[in-house]
């Protein structure tokens, strides 16, 4: 069971993907499951770190809480965007210090990161565990520290560590 | 009659502003990249589009086209999971070919310190 179906959420993942842009049918559903089998197949050949989810009910809080930052940033970053010129603002390199380690929480980190305006990933050094972050307001810099350490961080190991 | 003039004024108003909200943050990102004048605060400006300015448009179409075809149309947002999921590959191999290059040219960005001016911009005469 584990070597045909090596990612089951995935796979599930896929197939309900597929649906969803197609049409219910028996015919597409059996395709789907095929392709999705395959592409679980394919995946595992990269060997990824399988993603072990401790905590499911910290998702929402999660998912809440990047939601209103999103909302604000973005209203944030076109205000600026708009002013440009005459705010005299500055962007910033940030190295915050992650205690998380683990690769799904950081893939996961990333995404918050790049979902939020006014942040870029730019480099994560595996060594010392330091993120380069490119911060567009100079300003905010000790608020994504905060906002990372206190907020994200935490709420990422719970899920995965 | 057309099937938009069926949508209710209580459904109407909300997609308006939605698609309104959605295509600003877009045009704002837009102008944000061709205004801005070094590399790394570039790189920003395009997240007005994939956050807000997706999110906006594609909620706005979910909700119209429910409506319409009277059933939940939700497949949009896999265009929105998959904008989310696949721009930080493109953000980050975009921002490390800036810092590789920026290294390789002498002018590293944290030379400065280490929350110092990262303008990218090389230095007079260099």
């Amino acid at each position: 069971m584990t070597r045909l179906v090596p990612y089951p959420f995935l796979s599930l993942s896929l197939i309900v993907l597929w649906l969803m842009l197609t049409r219910f049918s028996l015919g597409y559903l059996l395709l789907g499951t095929a392709l999705s089998l395959v592409a679980g197949q394919a995946y595992s050949a990269l060997h990824p770190a399988k993603p072990r989810v401790r905590r499911w009910r910290v998702l929402p809080r999660l998912v809440a809480t990047l939601f209103w930052d999103i909302m604000r940033s973005n209203i944030a970053i076109a205000r600026l965007l708009l002013t440009e010129g005459r705010n005299g603002r500055r962007s910033a390199l940030a190295r915050i210090p992650l205690s998380i380690r683990d690769e799904n929480a950081l893939a996961l980190l990333a995404i918050i990161l790049t979902a939020t305006p006014g942040t870029a990933w730019l480099e994560y050094e595996t060594a010392t565990g330091v993120l380069t972050l490119h911060v567009f307001d100079a300003s905010e810099v000790d608020h994504y520290h905060d906002v990372i350490g206190k907020t994200y961080e935490p709420m990422l190991m719970e899920i995965f560590e | 009659m057309t099937p938009l003039q069926a949508i209710p004024l209580a459904v109407a108003i909300p997609v308006a502003i939605l698609v309104v909200l959605g295509s600003t943050l877009t045009l704002i990102g837009a102008l944000g990249l061709a205004r801005l004048a070094t590399f790394y605060d570039r790189l920003h400006a395009p997240t007005l589009a994939t956050s807000w300015g997706t999110g906006g448009i594609i909620i706005a179409s979910a909700l119209m086209f429910s409506f319409i075809d009277g059933r939940p149309v939700v497949h949009e947002f896999v265009i929105g999971f998959c904008i989310v999921l696949t721009t930080p590959v493109t953000l980050m191999m975009l921002g490390r070919a800036a810092l590789q290059r920026d290294r390789a040219e002498g002018r590293d960005p944290f030379r400065d310190g280490p929350s110092g001016d990262a303008d990218g911009n090389p230095s007079a005469g260099s």
